[in-house]
């Protein structure tokens, strides 16, 4: 393995991450968001930020850690991207502030009208935000973003078929997500309704996200013939298949109420997707722009390889011990 | 008025949003970073006290700072992603090709940030689930990664000045050096200036908030407190800071001439230049400023004759904005000595009489201390960015040729300025709230545990 493509799979391990912590997140601003009246759903927003609140901005990180890494292990890919979709992620980099400002200021705020104003921007941010994301995945996994700065169109690149589709997978992934992580959250904390009605919202997001998973791939068959050649034949077969398999099983789990090890399975059905993508594509990042094209030179990427193994070192155990202080926090009480 | 020119206005005013937009992301985002990197210090410092002394007041000081810390800390989180979204969207001709040059830094820095929002976490959710010594250690890498951050974030800005460690062939990097790169010639003086403005920042501004109670009339144990202690840190610090200056405008005046002679509005080259203060720059020369005789060659080599190079060393389209630049360094010199006499007055006061000084000039004084340190932070970048201008890479790349040829960027702007308005006045109004508000929760974010046990 080079190091170019070692600097990918771990650029590739940061978006999983991304995608499944700081998704989850998101999906819980989705859930905010339908979560009804202030009084009748305070209990389920309370859960929300009660789970989400200590994490985010670690799972947030992630984010950050991508885009870096994007630019220095291949620069000229994240020049294209970032140029020809900047009306799709300039609106995600506005929804990211929203979330973020507003979930922050609607925990300090007392007041119901103020904690109505942030808690709706919070929510609301959660839904659009992952949507463009996606989006933008769309653009590139469609082969809509050729390199050079701004040289692809800077609307129909992510406003076609496959990015919507894409777009409303994000959404659907990540409140699916945050409802398997809440109801294990909810049962944890002594609130057996409160798990049945995520466990209910679990199964069903589950299998719209299982349908919206389907309906891309007819879409990617007409728009995006290459991948989805690749997706359902060639490298990325197993992987497609792990995700079809653990999304299956996790609604047999949901079902029978095994909220931990739900969470195990539904992870592998969003990762299983992400990597099946991801080894789909490789080696072309871009049309007619490979990894060889693309990569930084050795020096960098040995540096930064370096770099981050030395952090991860630290980091790793730490944010060990930050997500076992809070999973194991209410048994103290 | 042809179609050509049409567009090379279009792209003239894309441009200028472009840079608009960075700098009224970054202007805003850098406050909440020195907040960020010096706050933790004085909670930290009032929790150590409070512990040690068990004096309620310094234990009421730290929760109420933690909490302010939360929201700010949240905010400059979401506000400093931006930035990482916007070094692509607006500047892809200088990532596409410089990115990796400078991906080092930022790779460390990403780290930095992780064990920041990491430790951060735990120190604020799980103040009473943990033994005080044991939360206070848990605080302690908060601030050597935010002091981390900071630096290496000014490192990846410092090689803009200073561009070294890679090689271009046929247009192409073909060898970058990236430890060398981040350790350029700019990276020492432009980090510690920056990580002490950071400081003086977050201890004159949280001051700032309680000398304007002290006008109100609350000078309790727990007001004085409240602001002698970030007072003080940053007091202590702002004489250094001086000196630092001093030693980033040598840097300055043998490494950016150009840029030395637009902060001082030198037209030509010269020996025994003097020091202007104030002034315009019409015309190719300084108007209406008071002159220092020989005081800039004095200043920027320590010899009253040296050669001082002017703007006319260089191309005019190779010359920064010199207006612009020229004040900025004035208004930040000119805090930074008021600062510094400031403090001088608390220490002479506190010297003789072992007490805060009484006269209203003083807390009025200390009330906008904070707002002032702002603005001579945000002035020092404007010095440092402006100045580097029409060059993105000191002398590598233009401005101009490494912004994103995507039309209506000017859009993006509007709109982003729509959202750094509203989400000020937020800002403003929440910590204002934070303020105002008597009880203080438990642990210092959790909402759901109402008991109070600190008093």
């Amino acid at each position: 393995m080079t190091l170019a493509e070692l600097m990918l799979v771990v650029l590739w391990v940061g978006l999983t991450a991304y995608v499944l912590f700081g998704g989850a997140d998101f999906g819980g601003g989705v859930w905010d968001l339908l979560a009804g009246s202030p009084v009748g759903g305070r209990r389920q927003r309370a859960l929300v930020e009660h789970s989400i609140g200590p994490v985010w901005e670690a799972n947030h990180v992630w984010l950050i850690f991508v885009i870096v890494l994007a630019w220095t292990g291949i620069p000229p890919v994240f020049a294209a991207v970032s140029s020809t979709l900047y009306i799709p992620l300039t609106l995600a980099a506005l929804g990211i502030i929203a979330r973020g400002a507003g979930f922050a200021f609607r925990k300090a705020s007392t007041g119901l009208w103020r904690q109505r104003l942030f808690g709706a921007t919070f929510a609301f941010s959660s839904v659009v935000t992952p949507f463009f994301l996606g989006t933008a995945a769309g653009a590139v996994a469609s082969g809509r973003v050729p390199p050079g700065l701004a040289e692809g169109d800077l609307v129909t690149s992510w406003l076609n078929p496959t990015s919507v589709v894409t777009g409303l997978l994000a959404v659907a992934t990540a409140a699916y997500l945050a409802a398997v992580f809440l109801t294990r959250d909810a049962q944890r904390g002594g609130d057996p309704e409160l798990a049945e009605l995520f466990r209910h919202r679990a199964l069903v997001t589950g299998v719209v996200t299982g349908v919206l998973s389907a309906v891309g791939l007819g879409v990617l068959r007409a728009d995006s013939p290459d991948l989805f050649d690749e997706l359902t034949s060639g490298a990325a077969l197993p992987f497609v298949g792990l995700s079809v398999l653990a999304g299956v099983a996790s609604l047999v789990l949901l079902w029978r109420r095994a909220y931990l090890a739900v969470r195990v399975t539904a992870a592998l059905a969003v990762a299983g997707l992400l990597w099946g993508w991801g080894v789909g594509q490789y080696p072309v990042l871009l049309p007619g722009m490979e990894v060889e094209d693309a990569a930084a030179t050795d020096a960098v990427l040995a540096a930064s390889l370096g770099a981050l193994a030395v952090g991860a070192l630290l980091l790793l155990p730490s944010l060990w011990w930050l997500i076992g202080t809070f999973q194991r926090g209410e048994q103290g009480h | 008025m042809g179609a050509g020119q049409v567009l090379a206005v279009a792209a003239d005013a894309d441009l200028g949003a472009a840079r608009m937009q960075m700098a009224l992301s970054l202007g805003w985002h850098i406050v909440l970073a020195c907040f960020g990197v010096g706050m933790p210090a004085i909670t930290l410092l009032a929790e150590w006290r409070g512990h040690r002394t068990g004096d309620v007041a310094y234990r009421l000081l730290a929760r109420r700072w933690a909490r302010a810390m939360g929201v700010l800390f949240a905010v400059g989180a979401v506000s400093g992603t931006i930035l990482s979204f916007e070094m692509g969207l607006l500047w892809p001709g200088l990532m596409g090709r410089y990115g990796e040059v400078i991906g080092l830094p930022f790779s460390l820095e990403g780290i930095a940030f992780f064990i920041e929002a990491v430790f951060l976490g735990v120190y604020l959710y799980a103040w009473d689930r943990m033994p005080p010594v044991r939360h206070m250690l848990a605080g302690v890498p908060i601030v050597v990664a935010g002091v981390a951050s900071a630096f290496f974030v000014v490192a990846a800005n410092g090689w803009m000045q200073q561009p070294v460690g890679f090689t271009v062939e046929g247009g192409r990097i073909t060898d970058v050096r990236p430890w060398r790169a981040m350790f350029n010639p700019a990276t020492p003086p432009q980090t510690v200036h920056m990580i002490l403005a950071a400081f003086m920042v977050a201890g004159f501004g949280i001051a700032s908030v309680y000398a304007v109670a002290m006008l109100r009339g609350r000078r309790d144990r727990y007001h004085r407190l409240g602001f002698l202690l970030p007072f003080t840190v940053a007091a202590v610090i702002t004489p250094v800071q001086i000196g630092v200056g001093d030693w980033a405008a040598h840097f300055v005046a043998s490494n950016q001439p150009v840029k030395l002679a637009a902060m001082e509005g030198v037209a030509e080259t010269g020996r025994g230049v003097p020091l202007h203060v104030g002034g315009i720059f019409v015309d190719g020369e300084m108007r209406y400023s008071l002159e220092i005789p020989r005081g800039l060659s004095l200043l920027a080599h320590f010899d009253p004759d040296a050669e001082i190079q002017g703007l006319a060393e260089v191309p005019p389209r190779d010359r920064p904005p010199v207006n612009v630049v020229h004040l900025a360094f004035q208004v930040m010199v000119g805090v930074g000595f008021g600062l510094l006499a400031l403090s001088a007055w608390l220490a002479a006061v506190w010297w003789r009489r072992r007490e805060l000084p009484r006269t209203r000039l003083f807390w009025w004084a200390a009330a906008v201390a904070g707002p002032a340190a702002v603005l001579a932070l945000e002035a020092g970048w404007v010095v440092t960015e402006v100045g580097r201008q029409p060059w993105i890479v000191f002398r590598v790349l233009r401005t101009a040729d490494a912004v994103n040829p995507a039309p209506g960027l000017v859009w993006g702007f509007a709109l982003v300025t729509v959202v750094y308005v509203v989400l000020t006045v937020a800002t403003v109004s929440v910590l204002r709230r934070l303020a105002r508000d008597v009880p203080v929760p438990l642990a210092p974010q959790e909402r759901d545990v109402s008991e109070y046990k600190v008093v």
